[in-house]
């Protein structure tokens, strides 16, 4: 039974949160069943649905690895949102310079710049934490004021084109992501496999290496860990940098495959939604896809309700709901008991 | 029914995954009397005191508590019939004051809600007097010594208006001089009228102070004895199914070249105050180097230094002629340095681990283990199983977390990893707290075995008897200083214990 917790939690807090959420829209005098047939059929009912879908999910799976990666290791890494914007700003300076280069080459040097950027970003709290003992909460939050700002007065003026919305140039043909699939405009590029490989390379990581072994130590018992040989100190830093590799790499994919240059608007919260992923997909890499594919779903789909007149903020009352009792997984597991014990007493 | 009981505990069952913790066990507490529980590690003492406590909810069994039956939710309907437990790891909140913590949580509140501090003060003032307790009400607990912090818990439980109360291994973790003030307290409780459960390895113990005996095997009680007409030889007996030795033999062994050296090692605890002073001596390999002494003078800041989890400020370590002053936990391990920690939960597991991951912690770098990079997990279950088999850790389940397993069983994977992981040297803190008779024989025999192979090893002990037992050589600490060496068989307990309290040998002696 304890071993399927960590899925029926999450289940079951969907469910209850749907339901709750069909009161409100019934209190609002509409119709839950319509509101949720709508909301289904804008996610997944015509392929330019799925793959806008897609699109939304792929850079929500990268930042909830980012902070579910950091949970599993003991830091609470807040700071995926200015990691993002790191990893994306510094992919846009190498990808708007590859123009002589061939694909291949563009692709893997401005994926690995910006996971690096993402990571350097991390490494800095880590670094603190380690060295100093300053909280990766408070330190993550002020190195994303600084990301913000300097991302935007990169776009203002060394990298500024055009007039209007401060934007970068557009990359080079060749450090552009390939497109899977082309529906009208909407377009998939290979970011969701992307994504996809770096969940399952962190469950290998932490489950198959020696690595995610001592990681996972220094999360749950950082004195047990010391005594067994792990080095606390370096291990918050290499964790930090891992996370903010995965949060930078989330940044690159939004750059590469989506916008193919640098817009103020690009991270957009997606490194904050990455702990509300993390915490519904209870830090487990599969998890966190379908935590992640969820909450792209709903918002493709609120797009829909709100055409249909139904408040797209009921979105938020379910994304809500869910987080709520995912973190309060107490109330949920009794919900459960109580029917055990009932069935048992009949 | 039952009026003449405190508590009746009837055909209780509780079963974990795998486990049968509780198999239909009676308990009859009556009135007024101090009852023992004793029975082998993971034996379902503490998961029977659970249920007693509303921790757990029993499968099957009914609850009397003073005749009347009970069905509780939780230790909220617990303390309602007058039950309050004493946990062996206390649930204190350090930096608030004693008083405080008595108060925190519990419904004493005027006008509803207003939270009546003055008032606490006074009660558990008066329940420190009553009983004999001792408190500075206003100390924070985490100045205080684990025994008084003990008694605080005691006080927590009195305030709730406690008439039976849970002690589960109290004496684990006190001195022995504590551990006759705990009685003391007890026999004053007794006095008053309170009802008492007493759980304990120690067997001395609950001659000393019960008046009827439970005794556990296998989640099924095997005997019920009275105190005054028993023995620690049949209790054992009942304990464990077999005639037990108290007291193992150790056979001559002529020490070898030393393998490990500290030369005037100062090391400063936590507060910054010199912990260790100037303390030198050297461990040969096929030695066991016993060091003595009252908890909190040095001991545990001397072993966390030579382990590399302390600082040094002065001084030098030698280990197989190198200097290894300084060097981290990783290094020492890789040159053969083990360690049995005192503290099993907070440094020795990795409670959300499995057993087999548990079992690694440590060397989990090494092959097989780890093969570039990559942990080897067909070689770690099997070494964890060869290691389940032959320290008969219980249940036989090497996937069961490290947290779920009974104590004296966690320390029985804590000893094994240590032990199997061939140790040049190898530091040894109170190995058999919260062992049962059988398993005390089994760890000292094995030490002594790892004597026979000529490792060198420093133990640390409370246990005056295991010291003097197992020892070559006998260090007396106090106050971070070392008071004398003597050897066991040319001394005895009360010249140690004058070293103990502070007299230097040549002053004993003289
Ligand atoms: N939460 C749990 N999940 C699974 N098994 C458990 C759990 N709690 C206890 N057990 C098992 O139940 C059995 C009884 O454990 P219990 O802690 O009651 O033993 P004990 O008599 O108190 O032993 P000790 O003297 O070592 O403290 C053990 O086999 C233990 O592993
Ligand atoms: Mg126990």
């Amino acid at each position: 039974m304890e071993k399927y917790w960590g899925f029926i939690i999450p289940a079951v807090s969907v469910i209850v949160a749907l339901v709750i959420a069909a009161f409100v829209i019934m209190a609002v005098g509409k119709s839950p069943i319509e509101a949720y047939a709508i909301m289904v059929k804008g996610a997944f009912g015509s392929s330019a649905a799925i793959v806008n879908t897609i699109v939304k999910t792929t850079p929500l799976i990268l930042t909830g690895l980012a902070v579910g990666f950091g949970f599993r290791a003991g830091v609470f890494n807040i700071g995926a949102e200015g990691q993002m914007i790191m990893g994306a700003l510094t992919a846009t300076a190498v990808g708007i310079n590859l123009g002589w280069a061939p694909p291949y080459f563009a692709l893997s040097l401005t994926i690995i710049a910006g996971m690096l950027a993402g990571a350097g970003w991390a490494a800095i709290a880590g670094y603190l934490k380690a060295k100093t003992g300053a909280h990766e909460v408070v330190t993550t939050i002020m190195l994303n004021w600084i990301a913000t700002y300097l991302s935007s007065y990169m776009v203002q003026v060394p990298l500024a084109v055009g007039s209007g919305t401060p934007k970068s140039p557009e990359i080079a043909p060749s450090a552009k992501l390939p497109i899977l699939m082309k529906v009208g405009p909407m377009e998939m590029s290979a970011g969701i496999i992307i994504s996809v490989i770096a969940a399952i390379v962190m469950y290998v990581l932490l489950e198959k290496t020696t690595t995610g072994y001592e990681v996972k130590a220094a999360g749950f018992n950082p004195y047990a860990a010391e005594y067994g040989g792990i080095s606390i100190s370096k291990n918050v830093t290499m964790s930090m940098a891992i996370s903010g590799a995965l949060a930078g790499l989330a940044g690159v994919v939004e750059l590469m495959g989506v916008h193919h240059r640098f817009l103020g608007t690009l991270s957009g919260g997606k490194g904050f939604d990455g702990i509300s992923i993390a915490l519904i997909g209870q830090n487990h890499p599969i998890g966190i896809i379908f935590a992640a594919l969820l909450m792209g779903a709903l918002r493709t789909g609120s797009n829909e309700m709100q055409f249909a007149g139904i408040s797209k903020h009921i979105v938020m009352i379910i994304q809500g709901i869910v987080i709520f009792l995912v973190a309060a997984d107490r109330i949920v597991r009794t919900m459960i008991l109580w029917r055990k014990r009932k069935k048992v007493k009949a | 029914m039952y009026e003449e009981y405190a508590v009746v505990m009837k055909g209780i069952v509780k079963r974990f995954p795998g486990v049968l913790a509780n198999d239909h066990v009676d308990l009859f507490v009556r009135k007024g009397e101090i009852h023992a529980i004793v029975g082998e590690n993971g034996a379902g003492k503490s998961t029977l005191m659970n249920q007693l406590y509303g921790l757990l909810h029993p499968d099957e069994g009914e609850i009397y508590v003073f005749g009347k039956k009970v069905d509780m939710k939780g230790p909220r309907d617990a303390i309602r019939n007058g039950i309050g437990m004493v946990h062996q790891h206390f649930m204190l909140v350090g930096n608030l004051t004693v008083a405080e913590n008595v108060v925190l949580g519990s419904e004493t509140t005027k006008g509803g809600f207003v939270f009546d501090l003055r008032e606490a003060r006074k009660r558990v003032k008066e329940l420190s007097e009553k009983y004999g307790l001792h408190v500075d009400v206003d100390a924070k607990i985490e100045d205080i010594p684990v025994g008084m912090q003990q008694r605080v818990e005691i006080i927590k439980t009195l305030y709730r208006g406690a008439e039976i109360l849970i002690f589960d291994e109290p004496t684990a973790v006190l001195t022995p001089q504590e551990t006759e003030e705990l009685f003391e307290v007890m026999r004053r409780l007794k006095a008053a009228g309170k009802t008492m459960i007493f759980i304990s390895h120690k067997l001395n113990e609950v001659m000393e102070i019960s008046d009827n005996i439970t005794v556990m095997r296998l989640g099924k009680v095997t005997a019920n004895l009275i105190t005054k007409e028993t023995n620690p030889r049949e209790i054992a007996r009942a304990m464990v199914g077999r005639d037990v030795v108290l007291r193992v033999e150790k056979p001559p062994h002529e020490p070898k070249d030393v393998v490990f050296e500290i030369e005037n090692l100062w090391v400063k605890d936590n507060r910054g105050l010199d912990a260790v002073r100037g303390v030198s001596f050297k461990v040969r390999a096929g030695e066991i180097v016993g060091i003595a002494g009252v908890a909190g003078n040095g001991q545990s800041e001397l072993v966390e230094a030579i382990t590399g989890l302390r600082k040094i400020e002065k001084g030098k370590v030698t280990l197989l002629n190198r200097d290894i002053t300084g060097l981290d936990p990783r290094s020492l391990r890789n040159m053969r340095m083990t360690h049995i920690p005192e503290d099993r939960l907070k440094y020795g597991m990795v409670l959300q681990y499995p057993a087999y991951y548990n079992m690694i912690l440590g060397k989990h770098w090494w092959e097989p283990y780890s093969i570039r990079g990559f942990l080897n997990h067909p070689a770690i279950f099997e070494d964890s199983k060869k290691l389940f088999e032959e320290f008969d850790v219980r249940p036989r389940n090497i996937n069961m977390l490290g947290g779920n397993f009974s104590g004296g069983n966690q320390q029985k994977i804590v000893v094994a990893r240590e032990v199997s992981s061939q140790p040049k040297f190898i530091v040894v803190a109170q190995p058999t707290r919260g062992l049962d008779v059988g398993a005390i024989e089994f760890i000292h025999k094995t030490i002594l075995k790892l004597r026979e192979q000529d490792v060198a090893i420093l133990l640390v002990s409370m246990e005056l008897e295991e010291v003097f037992s197992l020892s070559d050589r006998i260090l007396v600490m106090y106050e971070g200083e070392i008071m004398g060496e003597v050897k066991p068989e040319e001394t005895n307990f009360e010249e140690v214990g004058l070293m103990m309290a502070g007299k230097r040998l040549e002053e004993v002696r003289s």
